[in-house]
């Protein structure tokens, strides 16, 4: 074979791998998508029907509607939102205020305080479960979306903090001197200088706890026993019911469940890698 | 440095600039500067300190309690029972126990050498490709990868379904010889995937590695991007081949990437929780529990043993923490403390 063949076959053959890889990756996705929106005879055969020929909104209909567990799946995003949204703003408030104290200031206990960052990211979030339960029950906070918000909070912070100090730390300090000398406060400077420049990195810290909230799972399966207060993770377990599976209606509202982290997975994604690497290699 | 800063501003030595705004001044100056990064992380500090650092040691206490529905009901609340060691000799005595932590770190094991190795191969092919191609396999890529855990679960537990699964559906496209031959088997519609604990984290391995090598794939790319071109163009030259450039070049290069990506996927791949609870429907097959699952399972599931459930969870912290302390270990001397 001629050199000028075999790279041309070389690079047919990375080309299949790649499309080989894609369709990995993409074809349960598909999958999910399709049968969202297959009639049940195509969805409950044994034949291999790629596309829904008998396209059908029935089962987004019927979730929307009919719901599971006494409630549309409405309640359940409506839920899931309200549990995201609330961590994602209280712990943009407080990520950004820690995060400048640590890559802005030089203070006693400073080094000690990374450290305990540090650690608190290596507990599992699973081992807490059975105090923080027990503390949320002390609180009265059961069955109540602001419980929730609290654990998912704290089950974000620290990374949080880790991954935002980078992105403060970015900001040349010197814009800041030329700010003070020009008599501006230290607030000021900080709404009119930092902030603006810190923000698309907030915006990707928070999109972060924002997907992290969204997942949960556990807390939200032992602190809401009530089916109005479920999130979408636990209200999507009570479509394997006793007598079988209703698939179409499952799919539906996995693909509703997911659309919101794809589409912000497609805004961030540059930012979500140097996010979670810069956080854990050095900053 | 910013001592100095600030006091210049704040020695009451009228700024000439027009923009400073009367009143703001006064409100941040009248804090000592020292005890600003003080203040600032008060918020955060009582977060982590309320919800995650005295939360472990009360796991560690409970631990050596007895905390059940007596101790937990709201009302005639009785005071946790000390019991020393006794939870922990129960459950070492308990075959679950040593089922579940053989069924964790197997998991952790396979699914970490697996992400990292597809995560780095496709990241590897992802910087040959065209940029059109690469391009459409990493939007490929990312849509799993976005797609959430319970999701996940879900999507996987359809494809290996017993009877309408398209798993089952493409076995059964395989020659009948060749099936018999490598499985023993023809038919397999109606094959339960999600029955036996084997096979169950069969398919937990399959879901895990597809949504999370996306990640490690990406971070790959971006590390191959920083190496300069013109070490592969002598590598080239020099005729070496395409495996020994990797082990020579990329892989030493990279070193610092795959310390990072190795532990953040130990950290993820060691509780792994919501997709087995899809896969499993819930804690049912004691067979396939792991410590997470176990945990919750002795702690939530009637009679609540919470004591139990700390401790089994207090093994998943010691575990996990002793695997990653050499990394933190690492990041910490690193890190610039001054």
């Amino acid at each position: 074979m001629s050199p000028l063949a075999r790279k041309r076959l070389g690079k047919i053959a990375l080309n299949a791998t790649g499309l080989l890889v894609f369709v990995f990756a993409i074809f349960p996705v598909y999958w999910m998508v399709s049968t969202a929106f297959k009639t049940n005879d195509q969805i409950f055969t044994t034949e291999f029907i790629p596309f829904p020929t008998s396209f059908t909104f029935e089962h987004v209909h019927r979730v929307l509607t009919e719901g599971v567990a006494g409630n549309s799946i409405w309640v359940y995003m409506g839920n899931s939102a309200i549990v995201a949204l609330g961590t994602v703003l209280v712990g943009a408030v407080f990520s950004l205020l820690a995060a400048t104290a640590v890559a802005r200031f030089n203070f006693k206990g400073r080094s000690t305080f990374l450290i305990v960052l540090l650690v608190a990211q290596m507990i599992p979030a699973e081992a807490l479960l059975i105090p923080l339960y027990l503390r949320v029950i002390d609180l009265g906070l059961v069955d109540q979306l602001a419980g929730l918000i609290l654990v998912n909070v704290g089950l974000t912070l620290p990374f949080g903090i880790w991954m935002l100090r980078t992105f403060v730390a970015a900001v040349p300090k010197s814009l800041e001197e030329a700010a003070w000398i020009d008599g501006a406060s230290r607030l000021t400077t900080f709404w009119r200088v930092l902030f603006p420049l810190v923000a698309p990195g907030l915006v990707a810290t928070s999109i972060f706890s924002f997907i992290t909230a969204w997942n949960e799972l556990i807390f939200a399966l032992v602190l809401m026993s009530e089916s109005s207060g479920y999130t979408m993770p636990v209200a999507l377990q009570f479509f394997f019911g006793q007598k079988g599976t209703d698939w179409g209606a499952i799919m539906a509202s996995s693909t509703m469940m997911t659309i919101p982290v794809v589409v912000f997975f497609l805004i961030v994604q540059r930012r979500m890698v140097t996010g979670l690497m810069a956080g854990a290699v050095k900053g | 440095m910013t001592d100095t800063s600030t006091r210049t501003r704040g020695g009451g030595n009228p700024s000439p600039s027009g923009r400073r705004r009367p009143g703001r001044p006064a409100k941040a100056s009248g804090l000592p500067v020292w005890s600003i990064p003080y203040l600032l992380l008060i918020p955060g500090l009582l977060v982590i300190g309320a919800l995650l650092l005295y939360p472990m040691v009360q796991v560690a206490i409970m631990a050596f309690q007895k905390v059940g529905l007596p101790q937990i009901r709201p009302v005639n609340k009785r005071p946790p029972e000390w019991v020393g060691t006794d939870n922990f000799s129960q459950i070492f005595d308990n075959e679950i126990f040593w089922s579940a932590l053989r069924n964790t770190l197997v998991f952790a094991v396979l699914a970490v050498t697996l992400t990292l190795v597809v995560g780095t191969a496709v990241g590897v092919l992802l910087n040959k490709l065209g940029k059109k191609m690469s391009t459409l396999v990493i939007v490929g890529i990312m849509f799993a990868w976005a797609v959430p855990p319970v999701a996940q679960g879900i999507i996987w537990k359809w494809l290996f379904d017993a009877e309408a699964g398209i798993i089952n559906w493409a076995l059964n496209l395989l020659p009948d010889w060749l099936s018999t031959l490598v499985f023993g088997r023809a038919d397999w519609t109606g094959e339960p995937w999600l029955n036996d604990a084997w096979s169950i984290y069969m398919v937990l391995i399959i879901t895990v590695v597809w949504a999370s090598f996306p990640f490690i794939a990406v971070s790959v790319l971006a590390g191959l991007k920083g190496i300069p071109a013109e070490l592969y163009e002598a590598a080239r030259v020099d005729g070496a081949s395409a495996w020994r450039t990797f082990r020579k070049i990329t892989f030493p290069l990279l070193r610092p990437v795959f310390a990072v990506l190795t532990v953040l996927s130990i950290i993820w791949d060691f509780k792994v929780f919501s997709q087995l609870y899809v896969l499993m429907g819930g804690p049912t097959n004691r067979e396939a529990f792991n410590l997470s699952m176990y945990s919750y399972a002795e702690a939530f599931r009637s009679p609540p043993k919470m004591g139990s459930g700390a401790a089994i969870a207090l093994v998943l912290t010691v575990i996990l923490l002793v695997v990653t302390a050499v990394y933190v270990r690492q990041l910490v001397k690193q890190e610039d403390m001054t």
